[in-house]
Formats: C-alpha cells, sequence, structure tokens
C-alpha cells in the first residue's frame, strides 16, 4: 500500500521477468555492452533488446556513450527506492501499533464505565 | 522505550515482532480478531482507507483485507486460519494479491499477559531465506551498494510472473 510512485509499478514490473532479473544481476558487476548481455542467455539478441528497453523504461538501466559499444550499466536511485519501499513496511508497523495503543486506552475505558470487568 | 516495536530474525525464514502494550490480553485479542476494532489500527499510511476488513475467525475459516487510497489505488490480502486459541494464539497463512514476495507465508500471533500488561509476538514465516532477508533488513542499515545486494535477492527470488494476481476472498 506504499507504492509510491508509477515508476515504483514499473520497476517492480521489469523486476519480474527471470531474463531480466539476470541481466541486472550481470551488470552489478560493472557495466556490458548488448553481445555481452545476449552472450549467457538462449534468446535472440533481438529479444534481448526487448529487455533491455523495459529495463531502461523502468529506470534500472543506462546506456554509456562509447560509440559502437554503448554498454549498459545499473542504475542506482530506482533500486534503493524499491528497497526503501521494505523499510516503509517497518514504519507501517509502528504506526499502526500506535494506532493500536490508541484503539485499547478506549476499549479500557469502556470497560470501566460499562463496569463489565471479568 | 517500553513500548517499542522490536523487529528481529530467528532461523532462516522467520521475522518475529514484538510489542507490549498497556492493555489485558482478552482486549488486545479483540482487537485483533474482531473487523470493526482491527479496521480502526490496522491502517495504511496518510490518504489509505480500508474498506474491506472481513474475519471469519474459526479454523479453515478466511480472511480477506482491503485497503484503498484515495486516488484510487488498491491493495489487498487475505489467508485462512490453521489455529485458533482465544484469547492467546492464531495462526494464519498470508497473502498479498499483487504478491512481492514469493508464495506465502504463515504468520502466528501469540498474546502473554503479565501484571496487566500484553506482551503481542508476531511471527512471519516466509517460504526462503531470501525473502526473509528481503523483508527484514532496512536501507537505513547499510547504505545503497549494498541494497544492490539485497535487492538481488529479491530479484533472483521473486515468481517469473510477478503479476499474478489469486485473491482469496471469503
Amino acid at each position: 500500500m506504499v507504492l509510491e510512485s508509477s515508476t515504483l509499478d514499473a520497476v517492480f514490473a521489469a523486476l519480474a521477468d527471470p531474463t531480466r532479473r539476470a541481466i541486472l544481476a550481470r551488470l552489478a558487476s560493472g557495466e556490458a555492452s548488448v553481445n555481452e548481455l545476449a552472450e549467457p542467455f538462449s534468446v535472440t539478441q533481438p529479444a534481448i533488446s526487448r529487455h533491455l528497453k523495459v529495463l531502461e523504461q523502468a529506470g534500472l538501466i543506462s546506456r554509456g556513450r562509447a560509440a559502437q559499444r554503448r554498454p549498459r550499466r545499473l542504475e542506482a536511485k530506482p533500486l534503493a527506492e524499491a528497497a526503501s519501499w521494505l523499510e516503509t513496511y517497518r514504519k507501517l508497523w509502528e504506526m499502526r501499533f500506535r494506532h493500536l495503543d490508541a484503539l485499547l486506552d478506549e476499549m479500557k475505558l469502556a470497560k470501566k464505565s460499562h463496569r463489565k470487568k471479568r | 522505550m517500553k513500548n517499542t516495536l522490536q523487529v528481529t530474525a530467528r532461523g532462516d525464514r522467520e521475522i518475529v515482532m514484538t510489542r507490549v502494550f498497556d492493555a489485558p490480553r482478552h482486549l488486545v485479542f479483540e482487537a485483533c480478531s474482531k473487523p470493526e476494532l482491527v479496521r480502526q489500527w490496522l491502517l495504511g499510511p496518510e490518504g489509505w482507507s480500508m474498506p474491506v476488513c472481513e474475519i471469519d475467525l474459526r479454523v479453515g475459516g478466511s480472511y480477506r483485507y482491503v485497503w484503498r487510497h484515495s486516488d484510487g489505488r488498491e491493495m489487498g490480502m487475505g489467508g485462512v486460519y490453521r489455529e485458533i486459541v482465544i484469547p492467546e494464539r492464531v495462526v494464519a497463512t498470508e497473502k498479498f494479491d499483487e504478491a512481492w514476495y514469493p508464495g506465502e507465508a504463515v504468520g502466528t500471533l501469540v498474546l502473554v499477559e503479565r501484571d496487566g500488561e500484553t506482551t503481542l509476538t508476531q511471527t512471519m514465516l516466509y517460504d526462503s531465506r531470501q525473502t526473509r532477508d528481503a523483508v527484514l533488513k532496512s536501507p537505513m542499515e547499510t547504505g545503497v551498494a549494498a541494497s544492490y545486494d539485497r535487492l538481488e535477492k529479491i530479484v533472483t527470488s521473486m515468481p517469473a510472473q510477478g503479476e499474478e494476481r489469486e485473491s482469496r476472498a471469503s
């Protein structure tokens, strides 16, 4: 419930494919050209290019300027945002439990006024 | 601080949340199991309401929660009760409609009363260590570089079709 933007949706959608995850894992160890990225997979280069396009649109990778090679590299920010979603999960529970404190106080008062002690 | 939320890892696949409440156990149990009470505290961040809160509190019964944002976004989850001991223990499965972790988690709620205070312990058991670690670790602890490793774990453990929608409407 804390998906903050459509960017985050795009990131998670991009991450939902095993080939694209493998590409990101490869790029985590350094930039690589399209050919280098296609190598370990049994798919065509156009197919790899389509995956790269999805990753690029989600902002997860960018391409370098080195003329022919145009190496792809991993981008830090969207990944960090996806990770901070997990931190939000923790904060969410802190907030919920503070609401529960308030509710329990009300319930205690209500029980007292009704003299319904166990 | 006394009533602080503690989040810790246990074993390979569990997250344990502990919190003390200044109230007797039967009240805490009620607040955790009656829909009209649950929807008062089990909220999302600013802007989210909880239009659906259905609880069929019996073994094999199901529950269903849906949160809605004022901009129209929705998020739903639900599961099935496996064990119920009023007012001290509830075991239930948990799955989000748009799961961001693989498989189904199992949650165990345990309430222990002492001197009028109740310690709530919520244990979540995940499918794998990777999933558990992804849920538990906060980026605050480490920083962006390390969040790569973590994200890689999440990424490699996500289901191939991330968009599977399996609602467990009761």
